[in-house]
């Protein structure tokens, strides 16, 4: 194990990205192999567990060590952004809790606010006190479910049923919100159209009380668990320079040490007016990913604790038409999904459809990265890699 | 074409349009924001001190800023975007460039032959090191039918600013992939939705539509419902994938 640690750092330091012209993948170059053996071109996906959906890996081998990798991708593209085109403003705002089907929440919030910038209008305060709300209890959702199929992924069974269980009590707070669990449509543009359900608060109030033990538990099963130390330690680093000059975003980016969230860096919704942490790491390798992830979840339940506190009074719907006809121009908005930097870039010709509707999909990017964080590795750290990234196929190919 | 970035023609009629005609010009629509709807609707909104101060849509003197609410197409103009890098780049490089900001986000109109150098000095000089986009838009009247856009973001000065230039059907455009190697997939992407060709990509080829398909999707003549029955039917061994 400490063999590979070494070679792994001595491959990191090899591969720096050069900015001059990098090929992903030449299944034609061949490298000098172990004992001068053959190298093995194998398929991984897209029918496998591990992939997380429909992700095919394209792995070139030496014995068991990867010396490349390709992704193929596709395989549930639904075409959202023709969709977009096709439909108005307000029909297409379900379309986008499809994308990142774990994280529904954000993808509408994100939407939503691009398209009241292009509209030139705000949510209410209690409107974007409810958003924060539900946006930051998905976070911890969308972790949980990253927490448990990667711990899975990795031979820990037991986090995976801990975090689908509760997981649940979130769920049901969106349910009673909005009627839906995971595809919510919970924002419209211009607000929220439902008002909180009595006894809203005290469900949230219920649920950090509950939950903030429940990450200790996560915790007290891996933190220091010796099989995972040694699974997650050194595999999959990135460092930050790489991980910038590929656009990574997100707990990725953050664990290689870049201070960097867009709740911070661009405030928008109401996260100006919450104290809470960036966390980051410092080796960018899959453990600090781990341990990122995990204290977001706590910043969460802090954010989560002053708005809910703080919730003004108020309506919950903007000065919004019926028909939404932004006026022509364009807009870029993105927000801090769960998985990074979730981007909505929407061309209005001043009709009630969009002219063109850009999603910049936080997993496609960051799964990018995947090559370089894999090269030297072995192929069971190959499945750690995919899952430390936290990619969603639906997001990934739209 | 930087002038015809900067001479807006007269405003084309009324005209409701289906979205998958779209208008007949991108940056030349947006300086003329008020087309759609008469200037008399929209004066009736409390006009904000928006008023450009260099009107960028000379044809339009009552074009009202920034309207309360945005029921009438009126809306905002973009307005020139002035800072030490936009003069620096504009003595250098004149006419070709164009620097715009509309609803606060900057963004430059650059001439297609300036495009990889203005990028590479972003990157550079003004510490543009994260490429967040890169994407196209598709303007099938016009004569230079796509936009090609990238979004860039500076960590050490937190600012964003979009890169968009105009290219013809067929036309190619220096790949991005050396200045920022995130490029790669997304304008794998780009040529797969829009068949723009990327010059000196590593590995320009399909990314989300399979290999063999002929089409690409989100060109404005690319129906909804639009398929390729033949790949369809080889591959599939379906009449249809509806």
């Amino acid at each position: 194990m400490s063999e590979r640690a070494n070679d792994q750092t001595n491959d990191a330091s090899n591969r720096a990205l050069s900015s001059t012209d990098r090929s992903y993948l030449d299944l034609e170059t061949s490298d000098k192999t172990y004992l001068d053996s053959n190298e093995l071109v194998i398929n991984m996906g897209p029918q496998h567990p591990a992939t997380h959906g429909v992700l095919r890996v394209i792995l070139k081998l030496d014995g068991e060590r990867v010396l490349g990798t390709e992704c193929v991708i596709g395989y549930l593209h639904r075409g959202v952004e023709k969709i977009a085109e096709n439909r108005t403003y307000t029909m297409f705002n379900p379309y986008v809790d499809r994308m990142d089907y774990c994280a529904a929440v954000s993808n509408g919030l994100g939407y939503c606010e691009a398209v009241e910038k292009l509209l030139n209008v705000e949510a209410p305060a209690r409107a974007k006190y409810i958003r924060v709300i539900l946006t930051e209890l998905q976070r911890i959702a969308s972790h949980q479910l990253w927490l448990g199929t990667h711990a899975l992924d990795i031979g820990a069974m037991t986090p995976l049923f801990y975090t689908f269980r509760d997981r649940e009590e979130i769920l049901k707070i969106f349910e009673k919100y909005c009627g839906a669990r995971l595809t919510t449509h919970a924002f419209r543009i211009g607000g929220c159209q439902y008002e909180t359900y009595a006894g809203f608060e005290k469900d949230v109030k219920n649920f950090l009380a509950f939950f903030a033990p429940k990450i200790d538990e996560y915790e007290a099963l891996l933190t220091t668990n010796r099989i995972w130390l040694e699974r997650t330690r050194n595999v999959g680093v990135i460092s930050a320079a790489d991980a910038i000059a590929l656009g990574v975003t997100g707990p990725v980016l953050r664990a290689s040490g870049v201070q960097w969230d867009l709740r911070k860096a661009q405030p928008y919704a109401a996260y100006s007016e919450f104290d809470f942490e960036i966390p980051v790491g410092t080796n960018g390798d899959t453990y600090d990913r781990y341990l990122v992830r995990m204290e977001e979840m706590r910043q969460s339940m802090r954010i989560v604790e002053q708005a809910v506190n703080a919730i003004p009074e108020g309506p919950i719907m903007g000065k919004v038409p019926k028909v939404i006809k932004p006026p022509v121009g364009e807009i870029y908005h993105s927000i801090e999904a769960p998985k990074g930097e979730l981007g909505y870039f929407i061309v209005s010709d001043g009709s009630t459809q969009p002219y063109r509707l850009r999603v910049r999909p936080p997993s496609f990017v960051n799964l990018q990265a995947l090559d370089i964080m894999v090269r030297g590795l072995l192929v069971a750290d190959v499945v750690a890699v995919i899952g430390t990234i936290d990619i969603v196929l639906g997001e990934v190919d739209r | 074409m930087a002038e015809e970035v900067k001479t807006p023609a007269p405003p084309p009629p009324p005209q409701p349009q289906p979205a998958n005609t779209g208008p007949s010009g991108g940056p030349e629509d947006e300086k003329k924001p008020t087309a759609e709807k008469p200037a008399a609707a929209a004066s009736a909104e409390p006009a904000k001190p928006a008023e450009p101060a260099k009107p960028a849509a000379p044809t339009k003197p009552a074009a009202p800023a920034k309207p309360t609410t945005p029921a009438k197409p009126a809306g905002p103009v973009p307005l020139p975007w002035t800072s030490p890098m936009v003069e620096k780049y504009k003595s250098q490089y004149g006419s070709g460039l164009d620097a715009l900001t509309y609803l606060g986000q900057n963004y430059l109109a650059v001439d297609r032959s300036l495009i990889p150098d203005i990028l590479r000095l972003l990157r550079d000089e003004q510490q543009f090191d994260y490429c967040v986009d890169v994407t196209a838009v598709h303007y099938p009247k016009r004569e230079k039918q796509f936009d090609v856009v990238w979004i860039l973001y500076s960590f050490p000065r937190n600012e964003r600013v979009r890169v968009k230039t105009q290219i013809a059907d067929g036309a190619s455009i220096p790949s991005s992939v050396s200045i920022w190697p995130t490029a790669n997939w997304l304008e794998r992407e780009v040529y797969d939705m829009f068949g723009i060709q990327f010059d000196g990509h590593p590995d320009l080829k399909r990314i989300l539509l399979p290999d063999g398909w002929k089409g690409h999707p989100l060109r404005k003549d690319y129906g909804i419902l639009q398929q390729d029955k033949e790949w369809v039917q080889i591959n599939l061994g379906i009449e249809s994938g509806q």
